[in-house]
């Protein structure tokens, strides 16, 4: 069967890990219905916000007989993981947990994600599935400009490329210059990191005299920010790189949830270990295929944390018909906004109420604020513009840069990324019919 | 003694000192010093006219930031060493200067200095005492 659909394609982009890209469909549903009906026992075993939500419904594990039934049980959102935390929503007692990552919550805390070794396996298979996928393979040498360390990018595209076999350079970000010498020195063949962080590679290296177009360079990877059809036919206009989107959230397990394949055709979502649903954001109700909505995904082999209908907030819609590519698994279009006020700075995720979090803290008072998101040479730059109030206003120029300094490292803790602060005049702010415009974005000009 | 100076906050972009000046022009508030301390972004406009109060009250309406704050005026030789003088006076004292500036104006061959102490009460005695000549905002606005 995998090897019919390899031979009908003629797409030499399977790995012994993609076998189950290209499962019979009622393997997989069937695969599906008994991986949920255990990952939902697991949860309510052992996560009592999850216990307690279907004793108020007066549901119990044992009403999910089917793949619908999964309409019965209630989203899980981000604030859950915000309320619990740190350990809140695990399902693993610490001495199982492997490894933890943090990813930025709504307001102060940030959130944390928890992973047993067999996570951390099932991470790395569909990270491989994902390289498979984008037509890598042993012999490839993968540069992963993603960030190494708390976020889940650098180190879940790091074992991904090695179980596939590919030889790793772990550069992770920052650095362009030396990115560059890397890519050409060692004859890179792959690279994954941000698109933008790609553009701003490209306007680098001519800077630099470095011609992209003459490197082994093939293959991009990237994600981890929504971006455009427009950016991937520039890049593959300034260098000799397929450009892959790839998607992922920490919550769910990060990047290597969904994966385009080189029919570039929407992205392929794992789904024997994330189901994929689409929702209306407003209402709840399930969405039918090609049908616009909010992205639902439940992991169904997550051991040290279940996300049972985590709502996502990614807008997208479940792509209608079967991929030429032959793989069974569905696809989702690409992601192009979210239903929330979320922002992908860099690859980072900023929440507007992060930033009032963090101005609450310097007067008491929140003053009129505003974010103000450019790209200059290709990279997401973010000011917040904060509108000068009397109760913070001191004649002295030195207590107005205490201030400035005050609220530049508050965002800087709160965000985890640098930003710039402004201080301006008060009233100076745009305001859309009395209510504050918070977010500009201008990175698409 | 004390002289109600007011302070506004700009940012640091052409015109944006114009517009309350002009403000005050109109409303016959005439500027008797302005000093300007600032940095690449942002600064402070420092203004001494008559009827602080009322100035700072017709900015305010015009949805500037303003502070009204006390300063000392104090009268001082127009020859070197005027300024050594002061400052000598207050040696000692451990009366800090918050900031100062020069009038630009010239009265009899002396010259005004504005000071902002960080205390005002303290620093008035002490000048007093050396003989130094605080200008009351009478004889500073007429």
């Amino acid at each position: 069967m995998i090897a019919n659909s390899i031979l009908e394609t003629g797409v030499a982009d399977c790995h012994p890990a993609s076998a189950p890209d290209y499962a019979p469909l009622d393997e997989l549903r069937a695969l599906q219905i008994s991986r949920l009906h255990a990952v939902v026992l697991r949860a309510w075993k052992n996560v009592k916000l999850f216990r307690d939500r279907l004793d108020q419904r007066g549901i119990s594990p044992r009403d999910i007989a089917s793949l619908e039934d999964i309409r019965k049980l209630p989203f899980t959102v981000k604030s859950d993981l915000r309320d619990t935390y740190p350990f809140g929503l695990f399902a693993s007692p610490m001495k199982d947990v492997v490894r933890l990552h943090v990813s930025s919550g709504t307001t102060g805390k940030p959130i944390v994600v928890s992973y047993t070794q067999e996570d951390i396996n099932v991470w790395t298979s569909v990270m491989v599935r994902c390289f498979a996928g984008c037509g890598l393979h042993r012999g490839d040498i993968l540069q992963n400009a993603y960030g190494y360390g708390l976020f889940t990018g650098g180190l879940g595209a790091h074992y991904g490329a090695e179980g596939l076999g590919a030889t790793v350079v772990p550069t992770s970000g920052g650095n362009a210059d030396r990115q560059i010498m890397l890519l050409k020195d060692f004859g890179v063949t792959a690279i994954c990191c941000t698109p933008t962080y790609f553009l701003h590679l490209i306007d680098r290296a001519a800077e630099l005299g470095v011609d992209f177009k003459s490197l082994p360079l093939r293959t991009g990877v990237f994600g981890a920010e929504p971006w455009t059809e427009s950016m991937r036919a520039h890049i593959q206009r300034a260098s000799s790189v397929e450009a892959f989107d790839i998607y992922g959230l920490s919550e769910i397990i990060g990047p290597g949830v969904g994966c385009e394949c080189r029919r570039h055709d929407g992205l392929h979502i794992f789904e024997d270990h994330f189901y994929p649903e689409i929702i209306d954001p407003e209402t709840g109700e399930p969405q039918p295929d090609g049908v616009e909505g909010e992205l639902v995904l439940t992991t169904l082999s997550k051991q040290a944390m279940p996300m049972i209908r985590y709502r996502t907030r990614d807008i997208t819609m479940i792509l209608p018909g079967r991929c030429e590519c032959g793989r069974t698994l569905r696809r989702i279009g690409r992601i192009g906004r979210r239903s929330d006020d979320m922002l992908i700075i860099r690859g980072v995720n900023v929440f507007p109420s992060q930033v009032e979090s963090a101005l609450l803290q310097i007067e008491g008072t929140l003053p009129n604020y505003q974010i103000h998101l450019t790209r200059e040479q290709g990279l997401d730059q973010m000011e917040v513009q904060v509108e000068v109030t009397p109760n913070m206003f001191n004649d002295k120029i030195g207590a107005l840069q205490g201030l400035h300094q005050k609220i530049q490292s508050a965002l800087d803790h709160v965000l985890g990324i640098r930003v710039r602060v402004a201080l301006v005049e008060a009233h100076s702010l745009e305001r859309s019919q009395g209510k504050a415009k918070r977010v500009i974005d201008r990175r698409a000009e | 003694m004390k002289i109600q100076q007011i302070s506004l906050f700009v940012e640091n972009k052409p015109g944006h000192i114009a517009t309350p000046a002009r403000l005050l022009a109109e409303q016959g508030f005439g500027i008797r010093a302005l000093y300007l301390a600032d940095t690449q972004q942002y600064g402070i406009v420092r203004l001494i006219v008559a009827e602080s109060q009322k100035a700072a009250a017709l900015l305010e309406s015009h949805g500037f930031v303003v502070k009204v704050t006390e300063v000392l005026a104090v009268e001082v030789a127009d020859r070197p060493g005027g300024l050594a003088d002061i400052l000598d006076a207050l040696d000692g004292s451990g009366i800090n200067i918050e900031y100062m500036y020069a009038f630009p104006y010239l009265r009899e061959g002396k010259a005004i200095l504005i000071f902002r102490f960080n205390d005002s009460d303290a620093a008035i005695a002490y000048l007093q005492k050396a003989g130094i000549n605080l200008l009351a905002s009478e004889e500073l606005l007429k």
